[in-house]
């Protein structure tokens, strides 16, 4: 028998005769099951005991699915039984598994047709466990296989195997919950499908109002959102643009200090910058202050609203913006500039008629990703809002407020999520297929024209002024956990330090008495366990995105990038919908945060990967197959060493990004289970900033030791000279 | 221990391979690689030729017909279950591993022990020129030495078919000469079966036995190099393989295996090649050209137009109404200037009716 269908099938049947079924209350990791009544205690118990106690019938069809790929014993690959067995078996066991899994819930049947059709049931159904975890891999991979003996990609069962694993988690952990969303979205509160309620709803005053154009009552927050995101757009591109060219088109000395610049917002938590704004120019701000002594103004709350949220995400996602940028104005052929200027036109004229035109693309996307952050963002509207409402955060008080209306959320985050993916559909169809680079791989020896006169003044003026602006923003963030109270007594104090982070020996030896200790450690292990997650399953998607070729690889990549669009509030929500009830029931664990981060920050593993992939030469892959190596072996010994750099990437994004997100997990945090970011926003409710500011310094210090050990960690790549030597003169092969 | 040679023979059978469902890359090709012998897959770029050795490693499945290697039908089998090995184009060393690494990196997949692995190595290395070598690294050898790596990491798996993807594209003139015959002699040596893609006609002349010429995604000619040089089948392949003057001429009769031919002034008799008579082609090779400057002599007449000296041969180009006529002449020493007449007459060799198509 095939080795890999007899080593699923163990999997599968372990899944079914050993481990407990259904999810276990003491944690994922938590093992008191093998010594509290099993098998035959209803909450640990493994499938068949569930079944022999004769409470749950339905169970019962699930073994024949992993009887039947016995059968192939004995055939050959090639055989067209063997594949139709694997698939019947793989197709409909995972069809069973769904179907009884969405029938039967908490309180019975799910739907009045199951009722009516089987009789009323008292039994009802838990979240899936290890069991059925296993026994759902084993199903997935006989259909895989399945399909693989029948030709598919070569009948290459690794590649058709990933391909599945990646659909199926893709399709649990972003479709299903987004839909989620859509299916409450369309519920009134009682449950029942109501178009009416849906449209009432969507067609709010909250949502779609226009008062602030003619009184002093504030816009909708679609509006608002959509608003704030178009001016953060366009002047973090223009701000970026600027950067660009002073890092690229100027003879300015320090200019490679800039890139160095580029990493701060990646390791600043989003609201950080938020709190940094309130500490200039809040009620009790440093900049407030003065002014008013100075001109005898009126200190006011100026800040909260609109411009603050718009300075703040200035801050935050101009470098992101820069990054975009200046791989657009290096990719500017030099000769394209040369060939203007021997064509007799002067600096100015190259640069409007060449330089600006090629970069067009590249300010387009740009400002898409801008207005995607901005959609997005959820800590600083947070922070600074005041009466300016925005729909991430409008989402997050539907659900926690008073209210409690998840249909609202749900119809808001509808709203949020038809904003960023239309923007992100712009994006990918119509920047995705033009290609204005201009750099070939030939060698192309030139350098960029310099920036004329009239165009580098303007432009140092604002991008000196703006550095100084961030550079003060980050002192403030640095000072701000060292004084007493902000605004009223500056005097130099640790006490905030000291209250999150104060550690003494007890009894039993050292004590973690700081009040930030219990989330810090809990984001260090969440991030610590999901960093790999995503890179194993940015890295996996993007070898099949590079290196295969299928029907439907198209959606395949949209469905992976996808859920980069989608702002991490509706995650939070949709998460919240998803994964409340059986069969899949992980709120108020670690593996839902853990879970949230994988998929959330897929798309920058994926990212990683195909950038470093396509450098890669398909034909060292083809060489280590027609060496023999099948192409598991071919991705663990010559890709995967080669892709380093990548794996370096993804993790230190994924890590870092876990530490930082607050939009998606404000949603999914428990009490056992709290993170920083949360924990910090919680004292910033309360007023708190010493404390809020004394933590973020700690997170961003700590994220900057993490870069530096991941990049230790997985070391540097060992192959010498990039390029090999094409060319061999006679004299170096008679010394040879 | 040494380097064993299991070659088997590679058939095609009525093979069609379609990209993206409409790009024909293949069109019903058949021929057949005798085991122990060397093919060369000849053409321009684009006309399927490397398409059709990437079919017989398994990198790419048969759309339609049948791939045997041997006799067994290999078809639907992928390239990590085929005996065949390749020698890149691009080398594909892996630059992460060093030398001995690379070469035994096949026989480590096979599952053998490393000690023995380690050794056939070496010996694949000897057998190259480069035993020694194991511990350094891809990037820190020469384009040719990385060559031989590439071939020595294919040799040692000792398999049935070795394929060659334009193995000398990316070494300079003068090594491309000494390579090919270190790979010629290996092959002979072992007795393997290669398959070897290349566009380079000399090439292909120098080291084939037999060279399947292809064009458009079909067959346009198979033989042996003196077979395809000296009677082409057709005016893409006279002109591909060495340079070729087109020129009309008359077939006036048939008689046995010879025809007589009229080229403008010229009588001549070729070998008829089942043509008819009527109107039709010959090929004519430009050192089959003689220039005559004594006028009086039977002939086509024509000027000199151009001249250059390359130092071995002269190439001139002659104006005649029977068309621009490019002639390669050995005598370097007395040359004809432009704008002078001559009598052109033709060898007798180098001259073929081709098929007029």
């Amino acid at each position: 028998m095939n080795r890999t269908v007899l080593m699923w099938l163990a999997v599968g049947w372990v899944g079914f005769l050993i481990l407990p079924w259904y999810v276990i209350e003491d944690g994922f990791w938590g093992l008191e099951w093998l010594i509290d009544g099993y098998p035959f205690d209803s909450d640990y118990g493994p499938a068949w005991a569930h079944w022999l106690e004769g409470d749950k019938a339905w169970l019962a069809p699930i073994p024949v699915f992993l009887l039947l790929p016995f059968l192939t014993h004995g055939r050959l690959k090639t055989d067209p039984f063997y594949s139709k067995v694997l698939i019947i078996s793989g197709l409909g066991g995972l069809a069973y598994l769904v179907i009884q899994g969405f029938s039967i819930g908490i309180s019975g049947w799910e739907s009045t047709i199951m009722e009516f059709l089987f009789g009323p049931t008292e039994n009802r159904q838990y979240g899936l466990g290890y069991g059925a975890i296993l026994v759902a891999a084993a199903y997935l991979f006989f259909l895989t296989q399945g399909i693989a003996a029948r030709g598919a990609i070569n009948g290459d069962v690794f590649v058709v195997s990933s391909i599945g694993f990646i659909i199926a988690i893709v399709g649990a952990f972003i479709f299903f919950p987004v839909i989620q969303i859509l299916v409450s979205a369309l519920q009134d509160n009682e449950g029942a499908y109501s178009l009416g309620v849906f449209f009432t709803k969507l067609t709010d005053k909250k949502i779609w109002g226009l008062d602030c154009l003619y009184s002093t009552v504030g816009c909708g927050a679609a509006w608002n959102s959509l608003f704030l995101a178009i001016i953060v757009g366009a002047s973090t591109t223009a701000l970026g643009l600027v950067f660009a060219l002073v890092a690229t088109r100027s003879g300015f000395k320090y200019r490679r200090v800039l890139r160095a610049l580029t990493i701060l917002p990646i390791i600043t938590p989003p609201f950080v910058i938020g709190l940094s704004i309130i500490l200039l120019f809040g009620l009790s701000g440093v900049v407030t202050q003065f002014v008013s002594e100075v001109f005898g103004l009126q200190a006011t709350r100026w800040v909260y609203g609109l411009p603050g949220i718009w300075i703040a995400q200035m801050l935050a996602y101009t470098p992101i913006a820069f990054l975009v940028m200046i791989g657009v104005v290096e990719g500017i052929s030099p000769s394209m500039e040369e060939a203007a200027q021997t064509l007799r036109a002067d600096r100015w004229k190259t640069f409007t008629t060449v330089s600006l035109p090629l970069m067009r693309p590249g300010l387009a996307n740009a400002f898409l990703i801008g207005f995607i952050e901005s959609m997005a963002d959820f800590g600083n509207p947070l922070v600074l809002g005041g009466n300016y409402d925005v729909l991430s955060t409008e989402i997050f008080f539907a659900i926690v407020g008073a209210q409690n209306d998840q249909g609202m959320a749900a119809v808001l985050a509808f709203v949020l999520l038809g904003f960023t993916l239309t923007a992100f559909y712009i994006q990918r169809r119509w920047l995705g297929r033009k290609s204005y680079t201009t750099v070939t791989g030939k060698g192309d020896s030139g350098t960029h024209a310099l920036m004329p006169n009239r165009l580098r003044f303007p432009v140092y003026a604002v991008a000196f002024s703006w550095t100084g602006f961030t550079i003060v923003v980050y002192c403030m963030i640095l000072f701000g956990g060292f004084v007493n109270t902000w605004g009223l007594d500056h005097t130099f104090t640790l006490k905030h330090y000291i209250t999150a982070f104060s550690v003494s020996w007890g009894e039993e030896g050292l004590l973690w008495t700081g009040a930030a200790w219990d989330s810090f450690w809990t984001t260090i292990s969440i991030a610590t366990v999901s960093a790999p997650l995503t890179a194993a399953v940015g890295l996996l998607t993007a070898y099949i995105l590079v290196r295969q070729t299928f029907a439907g690889k198209d959606l395949f990549e949209f469905g992976t990038m996808l859920s980069f669009a989608i702002p991490g509030t509706v995650i939070g929500v949709s998460y919240i919908l998803a994964f409340n009830i059986p069969p899949i029931e992980l709120t108020g664990t670690g593996a839902i945060l853990v879970l949230c981060f994988v998929f959330r920050n897929m798309p920058v593993g994926v990212r990683a990967g195909v950038a470093a992939m396509s450098q890669l030469d398909k034909s060292l892959d083809e060489a280590s197959l027609t060496l023999g190596a099948n192409s598991w072996y071919t991705c663990r010994k010559v890709v995967l060493p080669l892709l380093r750099p990548a794996i370096i990437a993804a993790l230190v994004y994924s890590f870092v990004r876990a530490m930082t997100a607050i939009s998606a997990v404000i949603f999914l945090v428990s009490a056992e289970y709290d993170m920083a970011t949360s924990y910090i926003i919680g004292r910033v409710e309360n007023n708190d900033y010493g404390l809020a500011i004394a933590y973020s310094t700690v997170l961003i210090f700590v994220m900057l030791a993490s870069v530096l050990v991941f990049q230790g960690l997985v070391g540097e790549r060992k192959i010498g000279r990039r390029e090999p030597e094409k060319t061999d003169t006679p004299a170096q092969n008679q010394a040879a | 221990m040494s380097i064993q040679s299991k070659a088997a023979s590679v058939t095609f059978e009525n093979v069609t391979k379609i990209y993206g469902g409409s790009v024909v890359a293949v069109d019903d090709v058949s021929f057949v690689v005798e085991a122990g012998a060397l093919v060369t897959l000849l053409g321009p770029s684009g006309c399927g030729k490397t398409t059709t050795l990437r079919m017989i490693a398994g990198l790419e499945m048969a759309n339609k017909g049948r791939v045997l290697i041997g006799d067994e039908n290999v078809t639907t089998l992928p390239a990590t279950d085929r005996d065949v090995s390749m020698v890149f184009q691009s080398y594909a060393l892996f630059p992460h591993m060093n030398v001995g690494e690379n070469v035994a990196y096949g026989l480590d997949v096979s599952g053998m022990a490393k000690s023995e692995s380690r050794d056939r190595a070496i010996e694949g290395l000897k057998l190259v020129g480069l035993n020694g070598y194991q511990e350094r690294l891809p990037s820190e050898l020469s384009g040719g030495q990385q060559q031989r790596v590439a071939v020595a990491r294919a040799l040692v798996l000792e398999p049935q078919v070795l394929l060659f993807d334009e193995p000398l594209s990316n070494l300079d003139a003068k090594l491309r000469r000494q390579v090919r015959e270190e790979i010629r002699d290996i092959q002979r040596n072992l007795g393997l079966t290669a398959v070897y893609v290349t566009h380079d006609q000399e090439e292909a002349l120098a080291v084939s036995d037999r060279i399947i010429v292809m064009n458009n995604a079909v067959i346009a000619q198979e033989g042996t190099p003196r077979d395809l040089y000296e009677e082409p089948a057709d005016i893409f392949v006279a002109d591909f393989i060495g340079d070729a003057n087109l020129v009309d001429a008359q077939l006036l009769s048939v008689s046995g295996d010879r025809a007589d031919v009229q080229i403008a002034e010229l009588n001549v008799s070729l070998p008829h090649r089942n043509l008819q008579p009527g109107s039709v082609n010959i090929a004519v090779r430009p050192e089959s050209f003689i220039l005559s400057t004594d006028t009086t002599t039977t002939g086509i007449a024509g000027t000199v137009d151009k001249c250059s000296y390359l130092g071995n041969h002269m190439e001139y180009s002659v104006t005649t109404n029977i068309g621009e006529l490019f002639v390669v002449a050995s005598d370097v020493v007395t040359t004809i200037q432009p704008k002078t007449g001559v009598k052109v007459t033709l060898a007798n060799h180098g001259v073929t009716l081709v098929a007029n198509t």
